[in-house]
């Protein structure tokens, strides 16, 4: 599989797929994308990226564990709810900021908080385990 | 209601919790002076409660507390009448002097701030289960006082019989507490409310509702299992494995009597029908003379202790179920003496065993002129013990000799089942009463053994609990209007549920009634009893051993065949052979499936060619296609890609019928499946062809077939009908308005389900650290971890 031409493009590609990954989550409250498809498609980057450059090169290059990614997730999208709390409604209500921004405004808002976290779980999870697999014996002795 | 009183109840029942957290830190910082300062909690709310007496001898009801889930109706509440505040007061008072005991028994033990935490904790549940007011309140407490009496049995945890005996404690009085669950939730049901308060109001109805009786048997199994009643009582002895403050304070006055707490404080709810009037009295009375009996026959002074705690209880649990007023007056002032006496004399035989090394009453002896304290201490217990004049058990015996005499002789001879339950008291109170002496006098008379050589006074600690309780089990009996007023008045009336008048008092007249024949009648066979004791102890352990069976064996045989059990049905469920669990789940899917469409009946309309356009039927043809190269395929690897093929025809479809984010979806999950199940493909070295035979080709092809039908059915069946577009119609006019998102999908998933999904991605997480689990576990030798393995870190440093 490792072909040259899909060796130099991979990384390329699998830039572009993080930042649309990205890109996705944001747009996710209003038009097609969210948090989970967000994840789905950054772990589809990392996992091409372990096919053309090996899964040692992509370990190195996220630096964290990939289930410490989605362990972190869990824990932003189960602490996003507990702002409500200081604000005596049930926990997980969204809660919403709205700061001007230029002609335009940001909404910053704790369901997009929880939407990263879920955004990261995916992430996490779903590379976590396409890394496993594309680990070869080789990848064990180095 | 003050709420500052809402707060110091509630602060009075979580104390000790928060003191049971700071112990270990407290151990650190004043060594062996930690107990003294750990005594302060329990004095302080000793003394925070007796501040309550007068109130509560005036026959006030004091409550208090907060509301703890109000949909249920659960309340965190408390209540203090005479008898919670009695046994406050004993919880309290009788730990401040265990904790004080527990420094100086455990003095040099590395774990003692771990010691210190679990008796507080223990301590802090006793109090708010005697406290509390709301049933699940009680309950909760109620489990936690099994929990923490397990850690606590098994606080020496390296000894295997520690250990059985906590787990054995655990199973019977926790199973006992789920029992109790079932009757509380009963009882709620037939009374409509938690709070006991309430309940009494209902207690006639109660007794004459068809629940009545399940509501009975269900309270009773937890009582019973708590207070070790036979056949339960099998636990109790065997919990002597843990260190001796915890026995003084769990076996004599705290933990065994939640069960008699409970029957006490259910009674004027439950109480008073024949079946209470047959089922206490009959298993108390086997309890009493089976705890005594086998109370003669041990050597070693705790189990001697134990058998004997064993019997009381037996004793009490019968006194609550003959149910009139001088039959509660015995109880309330046995409760007092056998927490008095008999906490004493489990601390003091701890002392002898700390002195003299052994706590085998075969091997002690003369011990008097060496332990002068104690063996004061031990004259006013064991005083205590045999009911001696001037003792309260000495007023508690009259009183229950009087619930059951009548008028005169003649009546009583006339009641078989009075005249039964006089001779179990009487043997009972005699076995026991042969027990105290043999304490008293082979322990601290007699000619001096070798073990006696090295013994010595104890210090302060050791002895100041003891010898404090030893002279109020003596004082109570003297004060006699003092107890009137202050305790069996108050605490006997909530237990009848009328008013109750105490008329103890000391005087001549005592010796003329004919339950002082009665209590000089127990003296007598008391002692004819100890002089026989040798004889007795070897005849009753040659037919111990003759029997070759006791409950003791037959809770291990229970708990061997229920790991058998459990390791069978594991076999049977989890045999590791994949084929046959995903058979099983599809077999489930095409089952739950089918199942609807059989039980609804359903008529079928013709189906109807939808109206589509050329670019649609494409779709459908390429998904189709997709599925026939799937089943063509000749390897395996050609299937998986073949499969990816229909995913995206399907993807393409949700696209062209509006449901973007689906499909959106839908082609990444068809991507990474394919992708993985390639990867699974190379990882596990499978063939390149699909090797199996013909008849496991027709087995699979029809489970598939099976799901694949029952999911059409069920698709084609839920659009023959209306769809309820209410959900849909709310949330499309609100996602914009409360939730500021076009994105109906996502607004769902993040705003107003976000619960579920953070569970959801909670399971994802786990089964990714399952998979990867799984997958490490493949390639073996190397360490499982999560994370990063060590290999690749150095790796990419290269």
């Amino acid at each position: 599989m490792r072909t040259v031409i899909f060796r130099t493009i991979a990384p390329s590609l699998a830039a572009i797929m993080l930042v649309f990954s990205v890109f996705v989550l944001l747009r996710g409250h209003n038009e097609p994308g969210g948090g989970f498809i967000g994840g789905l498609i950054a772990a589809s980057a990392i996992a091409i990226y372990g096919i053309a450059a090996g899964v040692t090169e992509v370990r190195s290059a996220i630096r964290v564990p990939p289930l410490n990614i989605a362990g972190f997730g869990v824990v932003i999208a189960g602490f996003s709810g507990l702002l409500s709390l200081g604000e005596h409604v049930p926990y997980l209500s969204g809660l919403w900021a709205f700061i001007p921004f230029g002609n335009s405004e940001v909404a910053i808002s704790t369901p997009m908080v929880f939407d990263i976290g879920v955004y990261l779980v995916v992430l996490g999870t779903v590379s976590a385990v396409a890394l496993a697999l594309e680990e070869t014996e080789e990848d064990h002795h180095d | 209601m003050a709420s500052d009183l809402d707060l110091s109840f509630t602060l009075v029942a979580l104390a000790p919790f928060f003191a049971a957290f700071l112990a270990p830190f407290i151990f650190r910082f004043l060594k062996e002076y930690s107990s003294w300062a750990l005594a302060i909690v329990p004095a302080a709310i000793f003394f925070f409660l007796a501040s309550f007496i007068p109130a509560i001898v005036e026959q006030k009801l004091i409550s208090a507390g907060f509301i703890w889930i109000g949909a249920f109706g659960i309340e965190l509440n408390f209540f203090l009448d005479g008898l919670s505040l009695t046994f406050g007061l004993l919880i309290s008072g009788i730990g401040t002097f265990i904790v004080l005991y527990s420094g100086a028994y455990l003095k040099g033990h590395p774990h003692q701030g771990r010691f210190f935490a679990f008796i507080l904790m223990f301590m802090g549940s006793m109090l708010g289960l005697v406290m509390a007011d709301n049933l699940i309140a009680l309950f909760t407490f109620w489990e936690l006082t099994s929990i923490t009496s397990f850690l606590l049995i098994g606080f020496d945890h390296s000894r295997e019989a520690s250990r059985r005996a906590a787990i054995q404690a655990l199973v019977v009085t926790g199973g006992g507490g789920l029992s109790l669950l079932a009757g509380f939730a009963l009882l709620n049901l037939v009374t409509g409310h938690w709070n006991m308060i309430d309940m009494f109001q209902f207690g006639p109805a109660l007794r004459e509702s068809d629940f009545y009786l399940p509501i009975l048997l269900f309270v009773l199994g937890g009582a019973f299992a708590k207070s070790a009643q036979f056949p339960l009582h099998f636990w109790l002895p065997n919990a002597m494995e843990a260190p001796t403050p915890v026995s003084a304070y769990l076996h004599s006055a705290t933990m065994v009597k939640a069960g008699v707490y409970l029957l006490a404080r259910m009674a004027p709810i439950l109480g008073g029908t024949t079946l209470w009037g047959t089922i206490l009295p009959i298993v108390g009375g086997i309890t009493l003379l089976w705890g005594a009996t086998f109370a003669l026959k041990q050597t070693d002074l705790k189990q001697m202790l134990a058998q004997t705690t064993v019997a009381s209880l037996g004793l009490m649990v019968m006194l609550i179920g003959i149910y009139n007023e001088a039959a509660i007056i015995g109880v309330v002032l046995y409760l007092l003496a056998h927490a008095f006496y008999k906490g004493a004399m489990f601390m003091i035989s701890g002392g002898i065993d700390h002195s003299a090394g052994t706590r085998d009453i075969t091997m002690l002896g003369g011990l008097m002129r060496k332990m002068p304290v104690t063996f004061v201490a031990t004259i006013l217990a064991a005083a205590g013990m045999a009911g001696l004049p001037l003792t309260i058990a000495f007023l508690a015996k009259e009183e229950m000799y009087g619930a059951l005499l009548h008028a005169d002789w003649m009546t009583l001879l006339a009641q078989p089942q009075d005249l039964l339950a006089v001779i179990v008291i009487l043997v009972g109170n005699a076995l026991m009463m042969a027990v105290g002496l043999a304490i008293l006098f082979k322990v601290f008379l007699g000619p001096e053994k070798p073990t006696a050589e090295h013994a010595h006074e104890n210090s302060f600690s050791f002895w100041i609990g003891p010898a404090t309780l030893g002279v109020l089990a003596v004082l109570g009996g003297v004060m006699t209007d003092f107890i009137n007023h202050n305790v069996v008045t108050p605490v006997a009336s909530p237990i009848i549920f009328s008013d109750v008048e105490a008329h103890l008092h000391l005087g001549f007249d005592l010796i003329i009634k004919p339950a002082f024949i009665l209590s000089l009648l127990t003296w007598v066979l008391g002692v004819l009893i100890y002089l026989a004791i040798g004889r007795i102890r070897v005849n009753l352990a040659a037919m111990v051993e003759a029997a070759n069976i006791s409950f003791d064996k037959i809770f291990d045989w229970l708990m061997f065949g229920l790991v058998r059990l459990s390791d069978a049905v594991t076999r049977l469920l989890h045999h590791g052979r994949l084929e046959i669990y995903l058979t099983l789940v599809f077999i489930m899917f095409a089952a739950v499936f089918f199942g609807p469409l059989f039980l609804m009946q359903v008529e079928w309309q013709p189906l109807q060619i939808p109206n589509l356009h050329f670019y649609e039927w494409s779709t459908i043809v390429i998904a189709i296609a997709g599925l026939f190269a799937v089943v063509a395929a000749q390897t395996r690897l050609q299937a998986i890609v073949s499969l990816g093929i229909q995913g995206f025809a399907v993807a393409i479809l949700f696209l062209l019928f509006g449901a973007p984010d689906l499909s959106f979806t839908q082609f990444m999950v068809e991507t990474l499946s394919v992708v993985i199940l390639a990867l699974v493909m190379t990882r596990l070295h499978l063939d390149q062809a699909d090797n199996r035979v013909r008849a496991d080709k027709l087995r699979d092809g029809s489970v598939a077939l099976l799901g694949g039908v029952g999911v059409t059915a069920l698709m084609l069946l839920v659009l023959q009908g209306t769809l309820d577009m209410r959900l849909t119609d709310l949330f499309a006019a609100t996602s914009v308005a409360i939730a500021h998102g076009h994105n109906i999908v996502n607004v769902i998933l993040v705003d107003y389900r976000g619960l579920d999904t953070l569970g959801e991605i909670s399971v994802v997480m786990t089964a990714g650290i399952a998979i990867l689990a799984l997958i490490r576990i493949r390639t073996g030798g190397r360490q499982v971890g999560i994370g990063a393995p060590k290999a690749a870190k150095r790796g990419g440093g290269k």
